[in-house]
């Protein structure tokens, strides 16, 4: 990397870090009840959303309650999405006319929101109008991001609270996640990103002449093309609360490629920063929430290293190119795909940093990164996405994981397994393995599912290795609920638009069932005190553990699909195609 | 006290081994592999390799005929293994049980129609009697069923319980009442009330745990099982995702072929854990088996595995910490007499004196000053010690001795016309504050001096505690005595906190306080005031020689009767996770290599660039193959006696043994089946070769 890459990257994690203590403090005050900087301005706010909805703040659900409602509210969520898709021609602000969405990707489009995926199956400016992008599509954004922060809140409680079946009101968690925490940083953010040139507008498609009219091949002979068709829209709004809440689905369908949606290399860095900043911030959340910042900051390391090394992988990766590339004379590694504006390092950064979280937007093209650059996006969507992860998702992953960690290692010491006090018992153990492998056991049975489906096989824009690598891309990122696409696959294809949404609901509420099953048990334990014969899980030994573990299981999981899909395509490519 | 060690044969017994070949082929029906889902998933896969080579024997099929065979063997092998490891580890029970039983044969008693008359009496089968009856046993006769001495004494032999040939004392009242079934009567007759019906007593009990019938899991057990089992699943989901990603691929890239059934099959078993699977029920058994060799009884696994997590421990004083009577130490003279003369005198108010501190009085001044007496000398008056004088000693030539508690001492000599000697007060609170009685020593009117009375905490009894408190447990020492006493014998003893002037309501409540703080606590009890707490304990120690109460509210009973076993039993609790944790981490970091060995060797042929992940080096897809099955066996067989007899354990902080054993078995478990499946490989080379040799003309 040369001076100004390392620059960049290190201030964007100079920033993020100096970020995390007073948001994590912030959001651990907002989800405790008290009062912050925003309170005068939105208790009323908060008031009257619970005088309309009749819920009584002060009342709080066990598990089951938590659970109902999370799932009703999002199936709510989802049958309104599902309408307004299939309803989009009778709606306003649709300057262009355009059709219903066909059930089947209305189906998909509504999943995927609803779940924090934003897969996109359609092109955002050729398929969906302005009240579409707004009022279905943005609302969900911020709605299913406070829906998996609530979830992570409730187990957070699970480990804080003693003898207790309660662990939270998720109307009030929703709400105040969406007041307080996701709406006035979305606000900041759009008008940053504004002032970068990312376009806000209701205005109508703009044509523009070309300087240089050009001739293309079309089905019925050849055409000179003399304009070209700019889209326009309230783009801001959304891009913001797009990376900030993990959602990841772009207004146009280059997603962040494209010059309205990502201008400047300094929006690029916004943008970056913006889906880091929750889940990275959560850690500290967790720590101050269950009394003890170092168990955070633990987390918050992992995530770190596995960011850091996914980022220095891919990087490598891109700048070494191929040997086709090189064979053509082309140095200066691999940039098919990517955006000149931005370059390798900082491109390499954003897919790092796109999949580790689950927001899947991506600011270069990911079917073309080089095999193994293709791999690293791929593992760390298959690892369970716990380098900071989605907002909420990401830390209950890594709690997850933490609590196998922890059982394996406390029988290696001789004692009933604990985590920050609470006994690990055979319902954690369950829950963390639904948890952990719920969404592997999608891409694993899906995957094959599709392989053995000529249809689907058929879909591939690349045969070989690499149109395996499509096919396994696509459900992981659904699965994982990331929602990036490796490209070259037709995912309009009932086939995946229907598997796609199954995938991505069980991805999705499987584990926050599962989840909230272990809070609310945790809940009850009573608090175990640390003695010299409890493993500390704050220090070196326990974390380079936790990475063991989930390295470990993600790779016992997924070796031999990785070595048909990348490794072989990067071995094969060595040697030449 | 001499032990016979009960059923010392070694594990590895000629015998032992072949009764468990047998049980070990009973195993292998899928009814009773049920309860191993992991084996029983292992079973399945073999049952497909075997169809699968019935199949290549009459059809033409993918692989070869030899190498399905292979395979399927050695998969066979691997469940059987299983068994054999898990057979093994019953089977020294059930000889021990055997031997149980025979003690339960054919026992008839002399039921009582009531309990005062010794005279009527029927003669019954033991498996008539029922809780609340009364029965005669005189000396020669075995005790027909559990229960309580209502009246008399006798020294009875618990050998076949026990395995102590050294007879015990038995007697009614107190806390040596209680009496076990299939004990002996070898002198005195005794009543005894039958407290348990038959079926439920001890021996029948102990018969069951031994022979691991009533074996259930143990939640850890049942939590580790979630994880293997999730493992498994996963494993079975990654074959079966290999199918049609294999066909796909052997079709785009137009070489080799989808990876057959058999592969499949062999990868299965190879990645799921089954090194620990095959040795889970193994590791808990043995586990139970050494805390009998201890001589310890758990009443069920949770209780072994619970002394693990011990944070607290609870021991009566007396006779754990200290022996349990007080020994004469020191004479201390008032001011103005010799040493020996206190002792002449203490020597003659204890002549007569037949208590464990009256004779330690008399052993001291004879050790002192070479002052021998036995017996009661002739013409003295012996005064025992009675409730109203608090005093006892002798007189002799018509002066008394007398030795007790200073006010008592200072009345006695008042009213012979005796003073108070200035320094009594300071030397009696001198003695009582270092954690000892004075005794106040006089001499008629004359008080002479006092005599020290300690407790004696028991040699060696500060390094266990340290070792205890280096593994994290702390020590609450419960006793009667005052708080100044107590905290100088604690302070003695090095135990971590003390209870002073316990009462039995006391020792509950401190119990229920450290439960509410969430802290596990184990206690030791024998009498019957110690049931409730025991009840509460989350591990409950019950001394053989207790009562029958204190006996049925612990989980846990040493034979031995000797307290200070529960660091054996935390050890061996201990030892059960570790074991446990270990293979697993060890099952799970041997998958890499396995994966290194199989997946080049079965997608090579699709893809052969993929031949650059043979690290290894193995010679041929089918050498590596198999390699990898054979070593996924052979690995159990090896690590038995580890399973056995349970990972090594030292008490150490808990992050440096976690370092340690990540090291040992994680670390270990990556590289030694590298190490393993290429020298299988190199072997199978030399084998192929020779074979070819042989055949070729």
């Amino acid at each position: 990397m040369d001076l100004l890459a390392w620059l960049q990257t290190g201030l964007l994690f100079g920033v993020l870090l100096l970020a995390i203590k007073p948001l994590g403090a912030y959001m651990a005050k907002v989800y405790g009840g008290q009062r912050t900087l925003l309170s005068p301005l939105l208790i009323p706010c908060e008031q009257l959303l619970y005088r309309v909805g009749g819920v009584d703040a002060d009342e709080e659900m066990g598990w089951q309650q938590y659970a109902v409602a999370m799932l009703l509210f999002n199936l709510a969520g989802l049958a309104m999405l599902f309408t307004l898709l299939c309803l989009q021609h009778l709606l306003p602000l649709n300057p262009r006319n355009l059709p219903p969405f066909t059930w089947q990707l209305a189906f998909n489009t509504a999943a995927s929101f609803v779940t924090n995926t934003n897969w996109q199956a359609y092109g955002g400016e050729t398929a969906a109008s302005y009240f579409i992008q707004m009022a279905g599509l943005t609302v969900q954004n911020f709605v299913a991001a406070a829906s998996g922060m609530a979830v992570a809140i409730a187990l957070i409680r699970g480990f804080a609270r003693r003898r207790t079946a309660l662990i939270g009101n998720f109307w009030v968690d929703v709400s105040r996640g969406v007041l307080y925490i996701l709406l006035p940083i979305s606000l900041l953010a759009a008008l940053a990103l504004v002032s970068q040139g990312v376009i806000q507008n209701f205005a109508p498609y703009r044509s523009v002449p070309l300087l240089q009219p050009s001739a293309v091949d079309t089905p019925l002979g050849q055409a000179t093309v003399t304009e070209a068709i700019l889209p326009m829209g309230p783009v801001a709004s959304q891009e913001a609360i797009k990376m900030l809440g993990t959602n990841g689905g772009g207004f146009f369908n280059a997603n962040s490629t494209h010059p309205f949606e990502n201008p400047t290399p300094l929006s690029h860095f916004l943008e970056i920063l913006l889906m880091l900043l929750i889940p990275a911030a959560f850690t500290h959340t967790f720590g101050l929430m269950v009394g003890n910042s170092r168990q955070g900051w633990t987390l918050l390391t992992i995530m770190l290293l596995l960011l850091a090394t996914a980022f220095l992988l891919l990087y490598r990766a891109e700048v070494a190119g191929t040997a086709p590339l090189a064979r053509a004379g082309i140095a200066g590694g691999n940039m098919e795909g990517k955006e000149i504006r931005f370059g390798l390092a900082a491109t390499s950064l954003f897919e790092a940093a796109t999949t580790a979280t689950s927001c899947g937007a991506v600011a270069a093209m990911h079917d073309s990164l080089t095999p193994l650059g293709g791999l690293v996006p791929l593992s760390l969507m298959l690892l369970g996405e716990v380098a900071f992860g989605g907002v909420g998702a990401g830390l209950s992953t890594m709690l997850a994981f933490a609590v196998i960690a922890v059982f394996i290692a406390g029988l290696m010491i001789g004692r009933t397994p604990e985590y920050l006090g609470k006994k690990i018992e055979v319902l954690e153990m369950w829950m963390a393995m639904v948890v952990v492998l719920a969404a592997g056991i999608v891409v694993l049975a899906f995957s094959a599912l599709a392989m053995a489906t000529p249809s689907a096989v058929a879909a591939t824009a690349n045969g070989g290795a690499h149109g395996l690598s499509e096919i396994l891309y696509a459900f992981a990122s659904m699965a994982n609920n990331n929602g990036s696409a490796f490209a070259g696959l037709n995912a309009g294809l009932d086939f995946y638009a229907l598997l796609g949404a199954v995938a991505m609901l069980i991805g999705r509420f499987v584990p926050a069932v599962a989840m909230l099953a272990m809070a609310g048990s945790l809940a009850a334990k009573k608090y175990v005190p640390p003695s010299l014969g409890t493993l500390p899980t704050d220090k070196a030994p326990f974390a380079l553990w936790l990475v063991l573990v989930i390295l470990i299981v993600g790779a016992l999981s997924f070796f031999p699909a990785l070595a048909l899909g990348p490794i072989a395509d990067h071995l094969t490519t060595v040697g030449g195609r | 006290m001499a032990h016979r060690q009960p059923a010392s044969a070694s594990i590895f017994a000629p015998g032992l081994l072949l009764d468990a070949l047998a049980e070990s082929l009973k195993k292998l029906d899928p009814r009773l592999l049920w309860r191993n889902p992991v084996m029983l998933a292992v079973e399945i896969a073999s049952a497909a390799t075997l169809a699968a080579f019935g199949y290549s024997l009459i059809g033409t099929a993918a692989e070869p005929a030899w190498f399905t065979g292979t395979v399927s063997a050695w998969l066979w092998l691997t469940v059987l293994f299983s068994t054999f490891a898990e057979a093994l580890a019953e089977g020294r029970g059930k000889a021990r049980a055997a031997s149980l039983r025979q003690a339960r044969t054919a026992v008839t008693a002399k039921r009582l129609a009531a309990p005062d008359r010794v005279d009527a009496y029927t003669v019954v089968g033991a498996e008539a009697l029922r809780r609340g009856d009364y029965i005669l046993v005189e000396p020669g006769e075995l005790i027909a069923g559990d229960g309580e001495v209502t009246a008399g004494a006798a020294l009875v032999n618990e050998a076949p319980v026990t395995g102590e040939s050294a007879p015990v004392v038995r007697e009614s009242g107190g806390d040596r009442s209680a009496v076990t079934g299939g004990t002996t009567v070898i002198a005195n007759t005794i009543v005894v009330r039958i407290t348990v019906n038959p079926g439920e007593t001890f021996l029948d009990r102990m018969i069951t745990l031994i022979e691991g019938a009533q074996r259930r899991k143990t939640p850890n057990e049942t939590a580790l099982e979630v994880l293997l089992i999730s493992l498994t699943l996963v494993f079975l989901l990654v074959c079966v995702n290999l199918g049609p990603l294999s066909a796909y691929s052997a079709a785009a890239s137009g070489q080799g072929r989808p990876v057959t059934l058999t592969v499949l099959a062999a990868l299965f078993v190879c990645l799921a854990p089954t090194t620990i699977a095959a040795l889970l029920p193994a590791i808990g058994i043995a586990g139970m088996d050494r805390l009998f060799r201890k001589n310890v009884i758990a009443l069920s696994g949770r209780a072994i595995e619970a002394a693990g997590d011990v944070n607290v421990l609870l021991l009566d004083k007396t006779g754990t910490i200290t022996h349990g009577n007080r020994e004469a130490v020191a004479f201390v003279p008032m001011a103005g007499q010799a040493e020996e003369e206190v002792a002449r005198a203490a020597l003659m108010a204890s002549l007569a004196d037949e208590t464990p501190e009256g004779r330690s009085v008399v052993g001291l001044a004879q050790q002192c000053f070479g002052l021998a007496a036995s017996g009661t000398p002739e013409g003295a008056t012996v005064v025992p010690f009675s409730a109203a004088t608090r005093l006892s000693g002798l007189d002799l030539d018509g002066m008394p001795y007398r030795k007790g508690a200073a006010d008592a001492v200072v009345a006695f000599a008042g009213g012979l016309g005796g003073s108070v000697p200035r320094d009594l007060d300071n030397k009696v609170a001198a003695i009582a504050h270092a954690g000892a009685t004075p005794l106040v020593v006089c001499r008629g009117p004359e008080i002479l001096g006092a005599v020290n009375l300690k407790d004696i905490v028991k040699s060696g009894i500060q390094e266990r505690f340290r070792k205890l408190g280096s593994m994290g447990i702390k020590t609450v020492m419960i006793t009667g005595d005052n708080p100044l006493t107590a905290a100088a014998i604690a302070a003695e003893a090095e135990v971590d906190d003390f209870l002073a002037e316990a009462r039995p309501e006391d020792k509950l409540r401190l119990i229920k306080e450290h439960q509410e703080a969430g802290l596990m606590v184990a206690m030791t009890g024998d009498g019957t005031n110690d049931a409730p707490a025991l009840a509460q304990a989350d591990v409950a120690v019950a001394m053989n020689t207790g009562t029958q109460a204190a006996r049925e509210a612990a989980n846990i009973i040493d034979l031995d009767s000797n307290p200070t076993k529960l660091l054996d039993i935390v050890e061996i609790g201990k030892q059960i996770l570790m074991t446990r944790g270990n293979l697993t981490t060890f099952s799970i970091a041997n998958d890499i290599a396995k994966y290194f060995a199989i997946v080049p060797a079965s997608l090579a042929a699709i893809y052969p660039q993929l031949g650059a992940l043979n690290v290894m080096g193995l010679a041929s897809p089918r050498s590596a193959i198999l390699s990898a099955v054979i070593f996924n066996a052979l690995i159990i067989p090896l690590l038995v006696p580890l399973a056995l007899k349970g990972t090594g354990f030292k008490p150490m902080p808990a992050e440096r043994l976690l370092i340690r054993n990540l090291l040992l078995y994680g670390v270990g478990g990556m590289v030694a089946p590298f190490v393993g499946i290429k020298a299988i490989d190199l072997g199978l080379g030399l084998l192929l070769h020779f074979l070819q040799g042989t055949v070729a003309p």
